[in-house]
């Protein structure tokens, strides 16, 4: 019998340690990742006539991103590696691909989704002004690029990333005008019970934040934004601080972000159900403890399963690799099984632990005013929303996007889905559940119209 | 040119390369991606559709689709996945308003 073929959508820690163990079975899996190097957003390389040590780029995850990056590159003859290769869909066991304008359909006995994750966004006056960008993407130009998105930055938002990224512009010689988090103090200290799960990412945490005051940047808890100012570009940023006084901060680029949200994407398209997440008010696609979805032959790791960090990511994968070989009647460690299911149960803790100390800003986002744009790509503002919510009796997500068209522009929704559920329950009253999620379409990113088909695999 | 957006920290020790952004040459460096030659140059990369001002990207990572620009014959590219190269030309806004269809 031939060897099963299974696909791994990411090359990120869930995609690279999920190869790696399909290839330590004997198997030669398919690769497929969007990026041009392996790595995902957390490990993102550098381009290779860029000098900077791993020290440089990535701190105190140096070791582990030196550990992946060498994973990976070492199993090159070992899979059949894609990457600059978009997975846009999933129809029955077939995965549909596109690179450099040509079109591909792959049949698969298994596919291992690991997708990643994105910044989660709420929108606030002012943000599709040029200068705001998202966190992920503030790192992404100092990472990648050598660059700061601006010369004085504000970063706004909630999530430990926020003090990550805003503590390297500052070592890196950018000046950082505020830190301002959404979340109180007495959040965090109320998730101590869960965070002290992971004592040495807890003191990271606490170290970005004393770098950072010792630096005398300010940083600021509890803050409510207001708006992001400027005419033709970002000028300044308005926030009310727990006392209820009104602040305003100049600076010419604002990076945001509230935690992350996973791509969901193919995992929907392939039709598996999804689960209603309480902690986060986010919808991801339902799993076992290894990964198997509700679609035999679909499995998902890492960020894009559900958001728990690099490191549960590079466990998930290992472990959702194991399942699908199980489940392919391969002969696995089951020992091995259960100590990476221990070690994902103390990552699910942590994760209950961030969802306490940086809480998505439902609050915040339900009093949006009525002209603040919502949707960036089609344009549509809170009170668009709101509107064809009552006026045109839109019940739920899918219904508001085709009589509003929020979360139907380029983007699908990855950056205003999460903010307009909210607007929608509060208008009709009902629980954020209630009014259920953006469906995902194919393609799941634009595909051009010239795009040449190949015929299937 | 107008100001530029994006301040280089290091890693400035590179080639060179040059493009045309709207028919004005400017320099930027061989690793560059599209989006970083263009706003370490100027401010912007493209106008919104709907008449609501510039964009200059957001998420620099493929995902929110606002960083697309056009080239002189009506194709568009990402600029934050789509490396800088030697002699690329580029534009901030659709080339003519008479082309028709668009090769998305």
């Amino acid at each position: 019998m031939a060897d099963p073929r299974i696909i791994v959508v990411g090359a990120g820690p869930a995609g690279v340690r999920a190869a790696e163990c399909l290839v330590e079975a004997g198997l030669r899996p398919i690769v497929i990742d969007e990026a041009s190097f392996s790595g995902g957003q957390i490990y993102r390389r550098q381009p290779r006539n860029f000098t900077r040590s791993y020290e440089s780029l990535y701190g105190f995850d140096a070791a582990k991103a030196r550990a992946l990056h060498g994973a990976f590159d070492g199993l090159k003859d070992a899979v059949d590696y894609r990457p600059d290769t978009l997975a846009w869909n999933i129809a029955g066991n077939v995965l549909h691909t596109v690179s450099d304008g040509v079109a591909r359909a792959i049949e698969f006995d298994a596919a291992i989704l690991a997708t990643g994750a994105t910044d989660r966004l709420a929108p606030i006056k002012g943000w599709t002004l040029p200068g705001s960008y998202s966190l992920g993407g503030s790192q992404i130009a100092l990472k990648a690029q050598a660059c700061g998105i601006g010369a004085r930055v504000v970063f706004m938002g909630t999530g430990p990333l926020l003090y990550l990224v805003a503590y390297q512009y500052a070592k890196a010689g950018v000046e950082v005008a505020a830190v301002l988090d959404t979340s109180p103090l007495s959040a965090q200290a109320k998730a101590m019970a869960d965070l002290v799960v992971r004592p040495d990412f807890l003191a990271r945490g606490l170290y970005f934040r004393a770098q950072l005051m010792a630096r005398r940047v300010t940083v600021r808890n509890g803050i409510t934004p207001i708006e992001v100012i400027g005419q033709s570009s970002v000028e300044g940023v308005r926030y009310r601080t727990a006392d209820g006084r009104e602040h305003r901060i100049e600076c010419d680029a604002v990076a945001m972000g509230f935690h992350l949200r996973s791509e969901t994407q193919l995992a929907d398209l392939a039709g598996c159900p999804f689960v209603f997440d309480e902690a986060t008010g986010q919808w991801r696609p339902e799993k076992d403890g290894d990964g198997r979805t509700g679609r035999p032959g679909i499995y998902v790791a890492g960020d894009g399963a559900k958001v728990l960090g690099a490191d549960a990511a590079e466990t998930a994968g290992r472990l959702a690799a194991l399942a699908a070989m199980k489940d392919l009647g391969r002969s696995v460690e089951e020992a091995e099984m259960d100590r990476l299911r221990g070690k994902m149960r103390r990552f699910d803790r942590f994760r209950r632990g961030l969802a306490t100390a940086f809480p998505w800003p439902a609050g915040l986002v339900r009093q949006v005013e009525d002209d603040v744009i919502v949707c960036r790509c089609e344009v549509i503002t809170a009170g668009q929303i709101r509107e064809t919510a009552c006026a045109k009796g839109a019940p739920e997500m899918n219904r508001t996007k085709a009589l509003s068209r929020v979360g139907m522009g380029r983007c699908q929704g990855r950056f205003c889905g999460s903010a307009a559920a909210e607007i929608l329950a509060e208008v009709r009253g009902r629980d954020l559940s209630e009014v259920g999620r953006l469906r995902g379409q194919a393609p799941v990113k634009p595909l051009s119209v010239s795009t040449i088909v190949e015929k299937a695999e | 040119m107008q100001t530029a957006r994006f301040k280089r920290v290091s890693e400035q020790d590179r080639n060179p390369i040059r493009l045309l952004i709207d028919g004005q040459v400017v320099k930027a460096l061989d690793g560059d991606s599209l989006l970083v030659a263009v706003l370490t140059s100027g401010p912007v990369l493209r106008q919104s559709e709907f008449g609501d001002g510039s964009r200059a990207g957001f998420c620099l990572m493929g995902a929110c689709q606002d960083c697309w620009m056009w080239t002189a014959d009506g194709q568009r590219i990402r600029a934050c996945t789509t490396p800088a190269r030697e002699g690329m030309s580029v534009l901030t806004q659709p080339p003519s308003e008479a082309l028709w269809p668009i090769p998305a």
